[in-house]
This record gives structure tokens, C-alpha cells and sequence, in this order.
């Protein structure tokens, strides 16, 4: 394990970790809530580890909603992984499968979005890297899923203290750091529109799932830049 | 131990765990069967973070506020030129000052 890297991965998480920690102790308070145990909590966002799902999951249980029905939630606000798991590969291949299992256990939303960054400004992705970028934000995750069960109330309304538009600004400064990809703008506009209808008239969550794909299907659909193309299969190759 | 976990509770869990990983995997499992790329699915790739993450800033902005709404497009504005710290610290200002000083 190269420490440098891991400690790079470190430093890149950390502002991650400050801006996710309120969410964790947000799920911890909602979770006791809602019936579920500290413990419980903790061993849900230990093996779940994705905070927009476990935050729908919780709410549907307080709803009394049948567990099958949870599942499918989560498995949908969690679809987007797909996607991920898939664009990561070309970045990837020279992990181990046992550092393959553990990319794949902590790949969240800020995680493949540096992931992807840095492999395509043609720095290694190193499992160093991926491991410091990952740690850093994976126990302070559980420690503050425990505190906000115990206090229960540590957060009380996430609106009073602004917390509720942090989440959205994060992954805006996300999307704005791909702004320079191919037809960047036509692929925002009609995922940001298809979003918006879909949780006018289909509802969440499934509007994550058909915002995406239609930003995807119109990407596939434009012409192809061969040049583009080509210099990147090269780079690739190199 | 008693009263630290319930079982049905524990399966759930479980469950929940077990779908997200799968949808964490998933998608590598289908690519490295694939041998070569082609353009087009390689364009649909490159669109996947942008056109994942815009569905859940959107429809924030849409059903949001008006001070959720100001303070998402003066982030925007921040973001043309600065880093996501900014954005955030400006954005949660702009928040903070809709609720606790012009009301």
C-alpha cells in the first residue's frame, strides 16, 4: 500500500466526510424515529452505505410500507450504481479481487465521481487512493449514524440549520466538474427536465433512475465525435 | 444483547445490503463481459455521472424554496469560476439568511 497515495486519498475524502457527517447523524435520529434500534442504524449504514437510500428505506419503514417494497426502494434509488460500477471498470482492472469486492462495497457518488476525474486526467487510480478516499468517509459515517441515534435530537429540523440544500449544492459542484464532456449541456437539460417530470408524475424515487437514463439514451443517440472518440481509445491504449 | 437488534429487523437490513451491492457490481460484471467498447455506449458512459447526479439537483431546485432556489443558482454562479467548498459555504449562507433574517 503506497502511503502517499492513500494519504492523498485521505486529504481528497475529507471534505466529503464534513459535508456527508450531518446526513449521517440526520439517518441516525430519523432511524430511531422511526423504530429502529442505534444499533440497528449503525449495522445498516455499515452494510447499506449509501445515505439517500437508507434515508428513503427508513422513511418507507416508518411508513409501515412491506419490506419487499423497501428492497425495491433502495435497489431503485440505488440503480444508479449500475452505471458506476461499469464506467469505473476501464479504471480498475489491475485490482485485485479482493480490492475489486472492497471497490465495490464503498463505490458512492463523490467516490466514482473522483474515481472517474482522476483516471480520465490520466492519473493512476490506485487501490491506495481508493482506500484512503474511502476510509475517511466511511466510519465517520457509522460514528455519526450512532450519535444522531443516541441524541436523537442533535439535529432536530435539518432546516433550522441550513442543512437541507447542502446535499444538492455538493452534487451541482459534481456535475459542474464534468462540464467539459462532450454535449455536456444537451445531456444536463434533458435529465433535469425528465427528472423534474418524473417526480411530478411518476414519483420518487424512480425519478433518479428515469432523469439518468434519458441523459444517457439522448448521449448514445448524438453523433459521436470520432475524433474525440479516437484520441480517447488511443489514450486508453497507451 | 437483548434489545440491541431485532431479527426481522436484521434481515431487512441484510437484504437492503445485499441489493445495493449487487447494483454496486452489477455493472462491472456486464462491461468486462463486452470485449471492445463501441462508440456509442462509450458516449452513453461518458454521460453517466452528469446525467445521474442532475437528477438529484434538479428536481432540489424544483421542489425546493425560493431560498433553496436563490442559494442553488448563486452556488451555480460561484461554481463557474470556484471549487464545491465555496459553492457550499455561499449556498448555506444564502439559506441561513432567507430563514433566520428576512423573516
Amino acid at each position: 500500500m503506497d502511503r502517499s497515495e492513500f494519504m492523498e486519498g485521505l486529504r481528497g475524502g475529507f471534505p466529503v466526510m464534513v459535508s456527508a457527517a450531518p446526513f449521517g447523524a440526520l439517518f441516525g435520529a430519523v432511524a430511531v424515529a422511526n423504530g429502529q434500534t442505534i444499533a440497528e442504524a449503525t449495522l445498516m449504514s455499515a452494510t447499506v452505505f449509501a445515505g439517500a437510500s437508507q434515508l428513503v428505506g427508513i422513511e418507507l419503514f416508518g411508513h409501515k410500507v412491506q419490506p419487499w417494497l423497501i428492497v425495491l426502494s433502495v435497489l431503485a434509488v440505488n440503480f444508479r450504481h449500475i452505471l458506476y460500477s461499469a464506467a469505473i471498470a476501464r479504471f480498475i482492472r489491475h485490482f485485485s479481487p479482493l480490492e475489486k469486492f472492497l471497490t465495490f462495497y464503498v463505490l458512492t457518488d463523490p467516490q466514482f465521481a473522483q474515481t472517474v476525474q482522476r483516471g480520465e486526467t490520466g492519473r493512476k487510480v490506485t487501490f491506495a487512493w481508493y482506500a484512503g478516499f474511502a476510509v475517511i468517509i466511511y466510519f465517520p459515517w457509522l460514528v455519526m449514524t450512532a450519535l444522531g441515534g443516541v441524541s436523537g435530537r442533535l439535529i432536530g429540523d435539518p432546516k433550522i440549520i441550513g442543512l437541507d440544500v447542502l446535499l444538492p449544492i455538493y452534487f451541482m459542484a459534481l456535475v459542474m466538474g464534468f462540464r467539459r464532456k462532450p454535449n455536456f449541456i444537451p445531456i444536463v437539460a434533458v435529465s433535469a427536465i425528465a427528472s423534474v417530470l418524473a417526480l411530478q408524475f411518476v414519483g420518487s424515487p424512480w425519478h433518479v433512475s428515469i432523469g439518468a437514463i434519458a441523459g444517457i439514451v439522448l448521449a448514445a443517440l448524438l453523433p459521436v465525435d470520432k475524433q474525440a472518440a479516437a484520441a480517447q481509445s488511443a489514450e486508453q491504449e497507451a | 444483547m437483548e434489545n440491541l437488534f431485532n431479527s426481522d429487523m436484521v434481515i431487512l437490513i441484510l437484504l437492503c445490503a445485499v441489493a445495493t451491492f449487487a447494483t454496486r457490481i452489477g455493472g462491472y460484471v456486464l462491461i468486462t463481459r463486452l470485449k471492445s467498447i463501441p462508440p456509442r455506449l462509450d458516449a452513453a458512459l461518458n454521460a453517466v455521472p452528469a446525467a445521474v447526479l442532475t437528477t438529484l439537483v434538479a428536481p432540489a431546485f424544483f421542489a425546493g424554496g425560493i431560498e433553496v432556489k436563490v442559494a442553488m443558482a448563486v452556488a451555480l454562479v460561484i461554481g463557474l469560476r470556484f471549487s464545491a467548498m465555496p459553492m457550499l459555504a455561499i449556498g448555506w449562507l444564502v439559506v441561513m439568511g432567507f430563514r433566520h433574517i428576512l423573516n
